[in-house]
């Protein structure tokens, strides 16, 4: 079975087990112990911009062993994405290196070795994509220039094939695996010297041809996640967190708990102040000999909370609050010509609101971890997306030096955004450290849904002015929406750039008039970032108004979009913040007209959009930029007469730059658009006294095979353009679902739904469930 | 005490009496490729076969499957041959991978009962089976192609 040459090697999983640190000893090549890898030169934007910046010495990616094997590390955490797979063909493309002899291996979290590691904001190979060809050069470099050594002949004479080197005149060759000690010694040559591959010489990069390289351990069940970590000894636990955020534990009873046979210690968790960042909540953890004790126990517990300030944070009252917000000007953000004199001489004034809740994150794994707290030093195995933060957050609680924390970084069962955020790291090093044992930490699915970091609940107003040829001539946004910063610091109470920049800002539509604006509010619950982020939100309250304003002119949907977006430019947007743009250079990434047209023509086409539906089903689009990619979906819906509403298909367009792996892209497009479906249909968590009202999938829907729509069509867009920059694909797919759909539910019933999720309003108006 | 098997080993069991299978599996003998994901018996990600038939662990209180077979992912077959993995592999269902588990055995369950299911049977049987990933449009693939491997064998 040649996929066995593709999981991850046993040496890595048997350390990963046994607790040992990541290096293996049969490599030859290799960081020495005392060097540090330079980091590339600091720049304003890009991943050469974050904390710890870029690395691209080989010695840190490239292991060869003598029998040829080549183990590529991936420094970014695998959520689903595929970034392993992507990350190891990117350097065996550049290397010269045989896909059937690369494995991976998981780096550690260090970024001062490793550089920026942080897996969100869909910029894994968008930032890390030139260092890493230059890494797999430097190392095909460096075996170029040992084989030419030993044959003794100059380095011009030779080149690197598949796998091997070979000397031009006489035809000899070499393995890498036989150059791989001598290439190892040598220092890595300066990356400005580096020959890299042309794209015509590409055979792994943007071919797509390449199986996941954890397949065969994901479908024999022995992919290591963060829940599957076993260490000799290990006791099991799970806590009973504050219910509502801010409140704290008054008193508690563990009597029973601790009576019951396998449990092992009953012991308070300190709260954090508010707000409490990526610190834990605190409660009451039961330590247990297995799982089920733990959990079985802790419903033992006589828990008293001290009711904190978000005591009667209330959901129903809160979109009342939200819509009154959104009745008065607030913050201004930008302010293109004159709005209010656009809407006193409209021909038609068109005004509309619109809702999104707040959701959960609900990764299938919940969040999970262990950590050993032995001799004044800690390891923490843990499925987390940033493992840099599980680092400064463990100096900060347990008080020790960065030097004594080990982080190993395990398969990710979902991410999300949720495990961004390494509380549940640090709650398993508390326990660990106090029980002086090693100790995974659980998070049942009720405490993941119950405790989550939530997508931010919001409200978007909108006013337009059409003149009477049905044209836009102003155009009114008031968002206003809990601020992600308010989980890290006090009095925040306004969006902040970087969220006001994910869609609004960076409007992309020809209209003289536009002003937008933000009105505040307070957080009562942690907000964090999900999929995609305030995208969500923006996109569905823009791209719903348009299809509104749409249909108040008369027009087609897509010929008054395109018309809209205008005449093809690349532009900064006028903002009164600053133009955050994901990270990136704008001269780089403008935001480009022509290509946000494209996706649109693209999946118009691809859907037949012209084509005249039967009564009863409808096609809706929407288009969105974010992570400076460009996506446009339609949606067909069909309703039946007794009122049932069913997806049969949804075509989703993409333009993310070329593509390192084309199979990837597609899959995360169709993972997008399934969970899109599944929040805008389905996805609420609402408050009541502080508490969320859902704890499980049964009140927390998500979307089901039966719900799914039966075909996905994927459409990829300047997928094999080198000469354009890569950009985000993790995330842009999810913005233009939700509004797509709503927008196919008015085109087949003339109702328009503005408030998710759409099953609750589809039944408020006497449909089916 | 009582004795199960599982994935042919005979095993005795002396735990809580309403400890679940899904615990006894991971926590006590390693099985650590069924998967917890809720508890309640709605996501699936738990799924292994008692005597052959598709239940949920996390439900299934280990002195229910007292004298009988149980299979997990780990026993289904000995390498990743059985055509549902080997579907799953050339699909490339997998995103995250952690339901993938669960997935495939209720898929391998449904199959041997139902060898040529329609579209209408797959979402009968696989709906109680979440994927926050939202891999159903392969996995309906992976299980239509598995059909057509297991009528050609």
């Amino acid at each position: 079975m040649s996929n066995d040459n593709l999981h991850i090697c046993n040496e890595s999983r048997r350390s990963f087990l046994l607790g040992f640190g990541a290096g293996s000893l049969l490599l030859a090549f290799g960081l020495p112990a005392l060097a540090r890898a330079a980091e590339t030169p600091k720049k304003k934007y890009g991943g050469e911009a974050n904390e710890h910046g870029l690395r691209d010495d080989p010695h840190l990616f490239v292991e060869i062993a003598p029998d040829g094997t080549v183990t590529v590390v991936c420094i970014r955490s695998e959520m689903g994405q595929g970034v392993r797979t992507s990350v190891a063909l990117v350097v065996a493309d550049e290397l010269g290196a045989d896909w059937s002899r690369v494995k991976v291996r998981q780096a550690p979290g260090d970024e001062v070795t490793y550089g920026d590691q942080d897996t969100d904001g869909s910029r894994s190979l968008r930032q890390s994509f030139a260092a890493l060809r230059r890494a797999g050069a430097a190392a095909r470099t460096m075996l170029e220039q040992a084989a030419a050594a030993q044959w003794g002949v100059p380095v011009s004479q030779v080149k690197a094939g598949i796998h091997e080197v070979v000397d031009t005149k006489s035809g000899r060759k070499l393995g890498f695996g036989e150059l791989a000690s001598k290439a190892a010694a040598l220092p890595a040559p300066n990356p400005s010297t580096l020959a890299l591959k042309s794209p015509t010489e590409f055979r792994y990069i943007g071919k797509g041809k390449t199986p996941l390289i954890d397949n065969h351990d994901i479908v024999t069940g022995r992919a290591p996640y963060g829940i599957d970590v076993r260490l000799d000894g290990m006791l099991y636990a799970v806590i009973a967190r504050p219910p509502v955020y801010g409140d704290k534990l008054a008193s508690f009873d563990g009597s029973a708990a601790e009576k019951m046979l396998g449990v092992v210690k009953v012991m308070t968790l300190e709260s954090t102040p508010l707000p409490s960042g990526f610190q834990p909540l605190g409660g009451v953890a039961v330590i247990a000999q297995n799982s089920w004790t733990a959990i079985k126990a802790r419903e033992q517990l006589k828990l008293n909370w001290s009711s904190g300030p978000n005591a009667s944070y209330d959901s129903v009252a809160y979109h009342a609050q939200l819509d009154a917000a959104n009745r008065k000007p607030g913050k201004l953000i930008r302010n293109d010509g004159n709005i209010d004199q656009a809407l006193h001489g409209a021909a038609k004034r068109i005004t509309a609101d619109y809702y999104i809740p707040h959701l959960a994150h609900a990764t299938m794994e919940p969040p999970c971890a262990v950590a050993r707290f032995d001799d004044g030093k800690c390891e923490v195995w843990a499925p987390t997306q940033s493992p840099q933060d599980v680092r400064n957050e463990l100096v900060k609680a347990l008080g020790i030096p960065d030097a004594n924390i080990t982080v190993n970084v395990t398969l990710l069962g979902g991410g999300f955004g949720r495990k961004s955020k390494p509380d549940y790291v640090v709650e398993a090093a508390l326990l660990s450290r106090a029980i002086g044992k090693p100790v995974k930490v659980l998070w049942t699915r009720e405490d993941d849904i119950v405790n989550d970091y939530f997508h931010a609940v919001s409200a978007e107003h909108f006013e337009a002015a059409l003149d009477g040829s049905g044209k836009v001539t102003g155009w009114l946004h008031r968002t206003v929406a809990p601020s992600i910063s308010s989980t890290f610091k006090p009095g925040v109470d306004h969006e902040q750039a970087g969220e006001l920049n994910q869609g609004i800002v960076d409007l992309p539509f020809a209209i003289l008039n536009v002003r937008i604006e933000n009105p505040a509010i307070d957080a009562h619950t942690r907000i964090g970032w999900f999929r995609s982020v305030y995208n969500i939100p923006h996109a569905y309250g823009i791209q719903s108004f348009v299809a509104e304003l749409a249909h108040a002119a008369g027009r087609d949907h897509r010929d008054f979009l395109l018309e809209l977006i205008g005449p093809d430019r690349q532009f900064d947007p006028n903002t009164l913040l600053p133009f955050t743009n994901y990270g990136e250079d704008p001269a780089l990434f403008p935001i480009d007209t022509k290509r946000l047209k494209r996706v649109i023509e693209t999946v118009t086409t691809a859907a037949d959009w012209d084509r005249k539906r039967p009564k009863g089903q409808g096609l809706g689009l929407a288009a969105h930029r974010s992570f400076v990619s460009y996506t446009a979906a339609v949606i067909e819906v069909a309703t039946s007469p007794d009122g049932k509403l069913s997806i049969p298909r949804v075509d989703i367009a993409i333009d993310c730059g070329p593509q390192v792996n084309p199979e990837r892209v597609r899959s995360q497009l169709e993972g997008a658009v399934i969970m899109g479906l599944g929040l805008a249909l389905h996805g609420e968590i609402s408050f009541k006294n502080g508490r969320a009202e859902q704890s499980n999938f049964n009140d927390f829907l998500v979307l089901r095979m039966n719900e799914a729509p039966r075909e996905i069509h994927v459409h990829m867009v300047g997928a094999d353009d080198f000469s354009v920059p890569l950009s985000g694909v993790g995330e842009p797919g999810l913005p233009p679902i939700a509004p797509a759909l709503t927008n196919a539910i008015f085109a087949a019933t003339g109702e328009r739904i503005r408030a998710l999720p759409v099953r609750q309003q589809w039944v408020k108006a006497k449909h089916v469930a | 005490m009582l004795t199960l098997t599982i994935n042919g080993q005979e095993h005795s069991f002396d735990g809580p009496p309403d400890m679940p299978l899904l615990w006894y599996l991971r926590d006590t003998l390693g099985y650590t490729g069924t998967k917890y994901g809720c508890g309640m018996a709605l996501c699936g990600a738990c799924t292994v076969h008692l005597e052959g038939t598709a239940v949920r662990a996390c439900v299934t209180p280990v002195v229910a499957a007292a004298n009988k077979h149980v299979t997990t992912i780990e026993g289904l077959s000995p390498d990743g041959s059985h055509p549902v993995q080997q579907a799953w592999m050339k699909l490339n269902v997998a995103q995250c991978g952690y339901c993938q588990a669960g997935q495939i055995m209720q898929a391998s369950s449904l199959l041997k009962s139902n060898p040529h299911p329609s579209d209408a049977d797959i979402d009968a049987a696989m709906s109680g089976n979440i994927c926050r990933c939202g891999t159903y449009t392969r996995i309906r693939d992976a299980i239509k192609l598995a059909a057509g491997e297991e009528s050609a064998a």
